[in-house]
């Protein structure tokens, strides 16, 4: 995985890899060299500018999905002074692919629930490649009521291909676990944050997203199916994803323009596995800056905002 | 409020393109028993021979449900625009016309209030010959209206769901209605205003992930489909055999997310004794909102049959009268919840 990255970037990463061996191999002042290195850097930033300025929605679901984009336990460290994980749904078992606790930000204490994907092979079995089962979703509530009742604003973080299609999943309520989330956010007195920062997948992303504010980095997607889903409905054929990536209009400024979500988060250039701590850092500030406007609330404003939030969401005429 | 306006004219009976003419014999999916079709009808289409129920359109479940002549449609108007400006093969544009011809619906749900065996309700049926039954943002309007309309009156909410999930031609948007009616749902669970879900074949996706498993009581007809993923996408996920029965009602009930599995002919009556025992319950407390308070509910067996003095502690009843609204609630701070 380390070595990883998509077709797009390799020119990029190739031509950035020239200039730090360049710098490095050069000690002192060096006329010639450093003519070079500037050039070297305009014909970068240049690169830069052209992939990243015109990304397709197919390449920006390949971002949020890339094997070295930070997830939520990186944020968390990035991001906190302090994070105590709690376990398991006190009903069948813990679920690794949320991960949930307690924490401090800036001093300021507050619960966190978040998707967790795995690094590689070995981590992603046991995360289900961020894929919850019902058990993931019924300890998020539970962290969501015990943040509740005392009083600690909660940060969730979004990163799913969706919740689990299995077997296990269907036995022990998949569906039944996602929709009581759905209500009972509605019900939480705390102000409720939302960063989705990779894969918005589908009412397993939305499960852990009835929030006050919900944020997406710039990179990430929220989708009602994966494109390779809707690519199989709809043409019969995964591999024209791309295709169903466009139409999905799935992007951090499609969610935006179509109010599903408050606001865009700004990733390094280049996506925030290219800088992880400058895109955590911009996260934590939208983020601190939510949780302050949202304080200021009382909590049955807070509640009748929310509700009036989501209720007016969607297109239809009459 | 808008939501709040009721049309005055009967329900348009939607074409029956499907329905077959009369005198003809039809064969039974499941049985392969070689049925009249007029006594299929008479039997709700439901099999004599092997209890199959087949799918029915919406206007059959308000017929079902209803008392003759009560129903009255509500937000008929309210139909789907193209947010996505979505076109595969077909524009959805076209998608829906087509949809509304075949069906004479404007929308994959019908909401609307009406009686039940003489409770006031306002119910919801999904039609899954509507491009499948599936929640575009015009469906989630709807259902989120019949809520509201719930809390306005403090009367119950009934749905039948028939859905493949979440509409895929409107993006993102469809699947924030899954946030938009459990909200809401949240509201009536807090008023105590009643809330029965009822699941006919198929129910799956973003439909069950959402209203369809938040009723205070869920039923569901026997053999019904039932699920979150449905069962292709399971069985490419784990590769392998799925179990027998796998994601029908009685999968469902052995797994403990069913009340009861009720035939179709059943559905009425069970309703309306649930929305009896609630309306008693509620209006049988002197002091509704407040001395209701949710105790330790008594496990019910033939050896363990609930003491008398369980009902005389809810103590005189003052409401019950038939001209009453079901579940007056006073409301603390004069404010609707809307
Ligand atoms: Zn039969």
């Amino acid at each position: 995985m380390s070595n990883f990255w998509l077709e797009f970037e390799k020119p990029v990463v190739e031509l950035e890899t020239r200039i730090s061996e360049l710098r490095e191999f050069t000690s002192g002042s060096n006329i010639e060299v450093d003519e070079e290195l500037k050039r070297l850097e305009k014909k970068a930033d240049r690169m830069r500018h052209d992939i990243y300025t015109k990304l397709t929605r197919w390449q920006r679901v390949q971002l949020a999905r890339h094997p070295r984009r930070p997830y939520t336990l990186n944020y968390i460290g990035w991001m906190c002074e302090e994070f105590t994980e709690l376990h398991g749904d006190r009903a069948f078992a813990d679920d690794p692919a949320i991960v949930a606790g307690l924490a401090r930000i800036g001093g300021k204490p507050l619960a966190i629930v978040g998707h967790q994907k795995g690094r590689n092979t070995k981590e992603n079995i046991h995360r289900n490649f961020g894929m919850p089962h019902p058990e993931g979703y019924r300890k998020a509530l539970r962290i969501f009521e015990l943040a509740d009742r005392f009083r600690l604003p909660i940060l969730t973080f979004v990163d799913t291909p969706g919740a689990y299609p299995g077997v296990g999943a269907e036995e022990r309520g998949q569906s039944e676990a996602i929709a009581r989330n759905l209500r009972e956010m509605a019900n939480l007195a705390v102000p409720l944050v939302t960063v989705i920062i990779g894969e918005g997948g589908s009412g397993g992303a939305l499960a852990l997203a009835v929030s006050d504010r919900v944020y997406m980095l710039e990179n990430s997607v929220y989708s009602v199916i994966s494109p390779e889903g809707c690519a199989g409905i709809l043409w019969k054929d995964r591999a024209k994803a791309p295709e169903a990536a466009e139409v999905l209009k799935l992007t951090a400024s499609d969610s935006l323009e179509q109010g599903v979500i408050d606001g865009l988060i700004d990733e390094p250039v280049g996506g925030a596995h290219r800088n992880p701590e400058m895109a955590a850092a911009a996260i934590r500030l939208q983020v601190e800056a939510a949780f302050e406007e949202l304080g200021n609330l009382d909590p049955e404003t807070l509640l009748q905002k929310r509700l009036e939030k989501f209720l007016n969401i969607g297109v239809y005429q009459e | 409020m808008s939501w709040f306006r009721r049309q005055n004219n009967r329900p348009k009976k939607p074409t029956e393109s499907r329905d077959l003419p009369d005198g003809v014999w039809t064969k039974c999916e499941n049985c392969s028993e070689i049925l009249y079709f007029k006594e299929l009808e008479r039997n709700l289409h439901v099999c004599p021979k092997c209890g199959n129920h087949f799918r029915i359109r919406s206007h059959k479940y308000v017929e079902i449900l209803t008392d003759p002549g009560t129903f009255q449609e509500t937000n008929a108007n309210v139909v789907s625009k193209d947010p996505l400006k979505f076109k595969d093969s077909k524009k959805y544009t076209d998608r829906v016309k087509d949809a509304v011809k075949k069906t004479g619906m404007n929308e994959a749900i019908v909401t609307g209030t009406a009686r039940l065996d003489e409770l006031p309700v306002v119910l919801g049926v999904m039609d899954f010959a509507f491009i499948g039954g599936s929640m575009a943002s015009a469906v989630g309007e709807k259902i989120a209206r019949s809520l509201k309309l719930c809390l306005e009156r403090k009367e119950p909410m009934i749905l039948v769901s028939a859905s493949g999930g979440a509409r895929m031609m409107e993006g993102i948007l469809s699947l924030m209605q899954m946030a938009k009616t459990s909200v809401l749902l949240a509201r009536l669970r807090n008023e105590r205003i009643p809330y029965i879900s009822i699941l006919t074949h198929p129910t799956t996706g973003g439909v069950t992930a959402s209203f369809a498993s938040l009723g205070d009581v869920i039923l569901a007809e026997p053999g019904a489909l039932i699920g979150f993923a449905g069962p292709r996408v399971i069985k490419e996920t784990v590769a392998q055999e799925l179990p027998e029965g796998f994601q029908r009602s009685e999968f469902l009930m052995k797994h403990g997310f069913l009340d009861r599995i009720t035939p179709r002919s059943e559905l009425k009556q069970t309703v309306g004794n649930i929305l009896r025992v609630f309306h008693d319950g509620v209006n049988a407390s002197s002091h509704a909102g407040i001395a209701f308070r949710p105790r330790t509910s008594v496990p019910l067996s033939e050896h363990d049959p609930v003491p008398l003095s369980d009902h005389d502690s809810f103590g005189a009843s003052e409401g019950g009268n038939g001209s009453m609204p079901i579940l007056e609630l006073p409301d603390p701070d004069g404010s609707t919840t809307t």
